[in-house]
């Protein structure tokens, strides 16, 4: 299915910070987001925060997806933090595979629009994303247009 | 078997299976297509027309004979149970050596080592955020680390599984471990049992840590030491569970699995080792998913096809060698995370099929596999279910008990002609080593992953609780999750940094020199430098990152 209906399309982000290497769930999902007509850069496993907050402005990146199978949520709010740092804050950023119930919340709480689990629809997946984006895009037009100005 | 054969000897058959075909036609009207996720079509029934036992003794034969189609050995699970081999691995030394304690005092005669995501991607503990470490496993990085980690146990008396990716510091820790407390080498058993390189380049990228070439090297050093050095430990374990994890068919996963045996064995007959002295040692490594009988008819296969393999195209003398020896883990892909208590019947399943297949050594997943790191309560259960097969269920009793199924015998059969098909076309690609370095093994694997996931997605292969019979209000667990002691942690990192400045500089650089000359001379044994290294207090970091250099980085190759 084609959703995404933002011109230029979406460009999105889908990569691993950390230690975990599991990739499958990535790989599936950088496809079809790709399928779903976005602009998609996928990276290796194992990168690091401040090796994605560059890659991020290079790409000019509407939505980043961190996938975690292996604990790496846990710094993700580091990653959020580097993001507002170098003036990135309006990214759009969801995080997908394996986070425990109870460390939702601290996720979410840092920014995470939304966590996806093993077995989430990929059409809910893409709904979400194509939203952030666009409401991210919409930010950083508004900004443009202030600087244009 | 054909028409005439078995009109001969079941006089009416022809007849009754008409009539029965007949009415099920009449019944079902228009029949669905039924493949398993190996993509063989299923048929509603077999009858002595699909297997008749026509080739008994040549394709089947009785266990612990050749080709071991029925088990490796003549009494299997009746004369001994298989080994139950439960991963554990958490936090810090400490911690670890608390656990494995508990589960010696209950009675295991065998333990396994999972290290800390960090010390797989080949860096120390005070390399990565202290947020990541002890989550997933132990972080040992030195001798005194593995010590703690072992005090009290009975090193040489019990089995160890480490999960030891090449260049295998784990198993050096251990051996310095052993010499400081006077314990033979010789006496000490157990498995490298992730020191298949080609699983981690292709699959599981996350154990990966040498170039291809350079781990190629090191996994023979390690081979040639361990049988001069450490007989009773298995050098080499060939890991199937990656690949099929990452989504290759219970076929392919075989076929590939089989294809990275060969590529070993022929590079260690090429460094002109006795192929005998090799195949003995060699274990397997395998997912268990829930598709049943596919799963039973993949282990059937696989051991008919490596018998055959390992005397007549490698030429293996020694029965020993034709054995094909498994543990196998139920596979955590098949678990889910919605109404997680269901995953207790999924494992029962694929434990079911383990055995009913004839593996040697079982680790069955706890229920919350996919969601965390197992709690010790949840660990319980997933053992419970291995005695619970065993003696209630009396799985034991009957050997190879699926065997002459008209079923099961005609899938192993199909399912082998597949293997084979695809082993030829690794051969073809010039062995495993080549296909892998080429992407040929990881385009099939990504496409199978990508097939599978659109059946799933469109209903066609229906999972519980994710795309049927959903439900709202179930509870999640509500444990809080298990997480190593920060504060512990910590410590543990300080103390590590406080060691490395104190230990003899001198020792580590003349130990770090020895062993980058070794690396750089391909009469010397890498792995003998290893261990010397870590009796000296060389660090896993220090060990893996001169590899690195030296023998250049591991990256992954990954076909989108």
């Amino acid at each position: 299915m084609t959703v995404s209906k933002l011109d230029p399309p979406a460009r999105v982000l889908v990569t691993k910070i950390g230690l975990d290497g599991h990739d499958r769930g990535s790989r599936i999902v950088a496809a079809f987001l790709r399928d779903a007509g976005m602009e998609v850069i996928y990276t290796p496993p194992w990168q690091s925060i401040p090796a994605v907050v560059k890659l991020a402005m290079e790409e000019d990146v509407d939505v980043i997806g961190i996938s975690s199978l292996a604990t790496d949520h846990l710094i993700v709010p580091k990653l959020v933090d580097a993001l507002r740092s170098a003036g990135l804050g309006h990214i759009g950023l969801i995080v997908g595979g394996i986070v425990p119930d109870d460390e939702r919340p601290a996720l979410l709480h840092a920014g995470v629009s939304a966590i996806f689990g093993p077995g989430s629809p990929r059409d809910e997946i893409i709904a979400h994303v194509a939203a952030l984006a666009a409401k991210v895009r919409e930010i950083k037009n508004a900004e443009f247009r202030e600087i244009a100005q | 078997m054909s028409e005439e054969a078995v009109q001969l000897s079941l006089p009416g058959f022809e007849q009754a299976h008409g009539g029965w075909r007949a009415e099920y036609s009449r019944q079902i009207g228009t029949d669905r297509v039924v493949k398993n996720r190996s993509g063989i079509e299923i048929k509603p029934l077999y009858t002595p027309r699909d297997w008749n036992g026509d080739a008994f003794l040549e394709n089947l034969g009785f266990p612990g004979q050749y080709p071991y189609t029925r088990g490796i050995y003549p009494t299997m699970h009746r004369g001994r149970t298989w080994t139950q081999r439960q991963l554990i691995g958490l936090g810090t030394p400490e911690d670890y050596n608390k656990r494995v304690r508990v589960i010696l005092d209950a009675g295991a005669t065998a333990i396994s080592l999972l290290p800390c995501n960090s010390g797989f991607r080949g860096v120390d503990c005070d390399a990565v955020d202290p947020l990541l470490l002890g989550t997933c496993g132990t972080v040992i990085n030195t001798t005194d680390h593995m010590d703690r980690a072992l005090d009290t146990v009975p090193l040489g008396k019990i089995s160890t599984a480490m999960n030891d990716p090449s260049p295998f510091t784990l198993l050096a820790f251990l051996l310095a471990v052993a010499k400081r407390r006077g314990i033979p080498w010789t006496s000490i058993t157990g498995t490298s049992n992730q020191s298949d390189y080609i699983s981690h380049f292709i699959a599981n990228h996350m154990f990966y840590r040498l170039s291809l070439s350079g781990a190629r090297r090191v996994l023979l050093d390690h081979i040639e030491f361990c049988r001069k050095h450490v007989p009773g430990w298995n050098p080499v374990s060939v890991v199937g569970q990656h690949m099929q994890q990452a989504g290759a068919t219970p076929v392919e996963t075989m076929a590939f699995t089989i294809s990275t045996a060969l590529q070993y064995a022929q590079d260690c007959i090429d460094r002109g080792m006795d192929i005998d002295h090799v195949l003995r040692r060699f274990t397997f490594f395998f997912d268990i998913s829930i598709s049943f009988f596919e799963e039973v008819a993949k282990f059937r296969a696989g051991r008919r096809i490596w018998a055959r393999l390992a005397r007549e195209r490698l030429g293996a003398k020694d029965p020993g060698s034709w054995r094909f020896k498994f543990h196998g883990q139920t596979s955590g892909v098949d678990l889910t995370v919605q109404q997680p208590l269901n995953n207790i019947a999924r494992v029962a399943v694929q434990a079911m099929a383990g055995i009913m297949s004839g593996l040697q050594s079982l680790h069955t997943d706890a229920y919350d596999e996919a969601i965390t790191t197992p709690t010790e309560e949840t660990a319980r259960i997933a053992v419970a279910t291995q005695n619970i097969l065993r003696e209630e269920a009396h799985l034991c009793d009957v050997i190879d008990p699926l065997g002459g199924s008209y079923y099961v015998e005609t899938l192993t059969d199909q399912m082998e002609q597949e293997m084979l098909a695809l082993i030829g076309k690794i051969d073809d690609a010039g062995g495993m080593y080549k296909a892998a370095e080429a992407g040929l093994i990881q385009a099939m694997i990504g496409q199978s992953a990508l097939a599978f996931q659109e059946k799933v997605e469109s209903g066609e292969e229906k999972v519980i609780g994710v795309n049927c019979y959903q439900a709202d209000n179930v509870a999640p667990a509500g444990r809080p999750t298990e997480r190593p002691d920060f504060e512990r942690m910590q410590r543990h990192v300080a103390s590590f940094v406080a060691y490395k400045a104190e230990r003899s500089q001198a020792d580590v650089r003349r130990a770090l020199d020895v062993l980058k000359r070794a690396a750089g001379s391909e009469r010397e044994n890498i792995y003998e430098r290893i261990v010397e290294a870590a009796e000296v207090g060389v660090t896993h970091g220090e060990i893996v990152n001169l590899l690195r250099e030296e023998l250049g980085f591991g990256h992954p190759l990954v076909v989108v």
